[in-house]
């Protein structure tokens, strides 16, 4: 797995970061441009590709009809659910989701349940019957790293983008009309990644950069500063001060953010 | 929400189950309660019942998962059908995928993984009853397996849960408090270290709250890490007595 090329590689990161430089001359908090695009399927109800540095991430929401869960009745169902193409990556394979895909799914899903992005009960048709569900479904084209930020901010995109059918009930019975009205929103959450490398904390890593790193942990916040969603992964630890530091980070790479996308 | 719902914490500070905001359940551990298995252990956290099995170092399976430059650590967290209210199905859902994932790199922090080239050490996790806070129990269990197996560890890994419940920050949610209460938030420690090991969290939190939330999950494992230490030393005192 690991040749010799990649090991010297995984060395000279590691020594730059030392430093407090990275590879693609950024410093460790700097986060790599990104560039959204909406709108690009058209047979989906809503959909973005998001640009980070390498990383490409194509989102689609298909909205769909469905059954509520029987102890929420009367709100929508989201469900979220990741694929690592293997177009994005030679270490991605065909089949189905592994664990990497699954954490990466349920990370993006956990951001916008938490902060109740989506108002679920607009999603309800018939209480106990009839919902509206919609599905997120993140494709990873492009693996340059930090794809839980990517994916997060290519599913908001993407739900932001997101028609719903109209429809009516005539006689007991649903009937589609024509045209749509946008899917209801009342927050935006954004989420932020923080790597550690050798004791030091940086922000977006490149998929080489996430080689060496220890450890990650991802915030997901909403736009009064709150917390709504964290995650911590990767096999290294953090000492309860890198995890305050990297949390006042995340608040401030969100800030920041919302800013540059207007959320 | 439910209007029905009973207030979780009344006017003195007293939770649903009788406990003030900082306290613990009741913890009750023991270690080598398996005959086949390399190393054991079993949790009793509050109406919480897991076992954790450790096997290895042995051969890696499947063989290509094997590293030549290190120990391969595999976690399994499993939920028995019976262990919940609506039977869960044995096949391994999304959740579990997940939680074995977490608690693997919460217990790779622990462990000498270079020292043990192509080796792998797989560690089990089955819940046998789940009253909330799940992962860390399983965390406790399975970090006390390992090491009942007699695999080199840097310290222990404990995992204790904290959470905001109504308006209080309190620790060690339990299942009613988790569905209806406002955040949950588990950690993982190394005490001796003072490393987090796993940190996770769903709800919303001010970033004070969330901060306390975190101090009040790390002084829950310090006491549970005692009780690790203790489980450990008593199966050998019971193997002294034998012998004599």
């Amino acid at each position: 797995m690991s040749s010799l090329v990649t090991k010297v590689r995984l060395r000279q990161i590691e020594q730059l970061i030392e430093k407090g430089k990275r590879l693609d001359d950024r410093g460790l908090l700097d986060t790599r441009e990104i560039k959204i695009e909406q709108g690009i399927i058209e047979k989906a109800e809503g959909s973005a590709r998001v640009f980070m540095g390498k990383t490409q991430i194509l989102v689609g929401v298909k909205v769909g009809l469905g059954e509520p869960f029987p102890d929420t009745p009367n709100e929508g169902v989201l469900t979220v659910n990741a694929e690592l193409v293997p177009v994005a990556s030679p270490s991605f394979e065909p089949g189905p989701p592994d664990e990497n895909s699954i954490e990466l799914a349920r990370v993006v899903d956990r951001g916008i349940r938490e902060s109740k992005c989506i108002d679920n009960e607009k999603l309800c048709i018939e209480p106990g019957k009839k919902v509206f569900v919609v599905f997120v479904d993140i494709y990873v084209l492009d693996h340059g790293g930090n794809l839980i930020d990517a994916s997060a901010i290519a599913a908001m995109a993407a739900l932001l983008n997101t028609k719903m059918p109209n429809y009516e009930i005539k006689d007991g019975e649903l009937k589609m009309k024509q045209g749509y009205t946008p899917l209801p929103l009342r927050s935006h959450p954004v989420t932020v990644t923080i790597g550690k490398i050798n004791n030091k904390l940086i922000t977006d890593p490149i998929a080489e950069e996430e080689q060496v790193m220890d450890s990650r942990i991802t915030f997901a916040t909403k736009e009064d500063g709150t917390i709504c969603a964290i995650q911590k992964g990767g096999s290294g630890y953090f000492t309860p001060q890198q995890i305050l530091e990297a949390s006042k980070i995340a608040l401030d790479k969100a800030a920041e953010l919302r800013k540059k996308l207007d959320w | 929400m439910n209007e029905k719902t009973e207030k979780l914490i009344d006017k003195k500070g007293i939770r649903l189950d009788g406990r003030k905001a900082d306290e613990l359940r009741p913890v009750k551990l023991q270690v080598g309660v398996l005959s086949n298995a390399d190393g054991s252990a079993y949790i009793e956290h509050g109406k919480n019942k897991i076992l954790a099995a450790a096997f290895g170092p042995r051969e890696v399976h499947p063989k290509h998962l094997m590293q030549a430059d290190r120990m391969v650590l595999k976690v399994r967290y499993h939920m028995a059908p019976f262990s919940v209210q609506e039977r869960k199905s044995p096949a391994p859902s999304r959740r579990e995928v997940e939680l074995s994932k977490v608690i693997k790199e919460s217990i790779e922090p622990a462990l000498f993984l270079e020292l043990y080239p192509r080796t792998g050490v797989d560690v089990y996790v089955e819940v046998l009853q789940a009253d909330g806070g799940t992962r860390c129990a399983a965390i406790t269990a399975a970090a006390l397996a390992v090491a009942d197996a007699g695999v080199p560890m840097r310290d222990l890994v404990v995992g204790c849960a904290a959470g905001k419940v109504e308006d209080t920050v309190v620790l060690d949610l339990y299942d009613a408090e988790d569905k209806l209460g406002a955040a949950d938030v588990p950690v993982a420690y190394m005490p001796s270290l003072n490393a987090i090991t796993l940190l996770q969290m769903d709800g919303i939190l001010e970033p004070a709250e969330f901060e306390k939330a975190v101090n009040m999950a790390m002084e829950g494992c310090k006491k549970i890490y005692e009780l690790q230490k203790e489980a450990l030393k008593t199966k050998y005192m019971v193997v002294k007595e034998v012998e004599e």
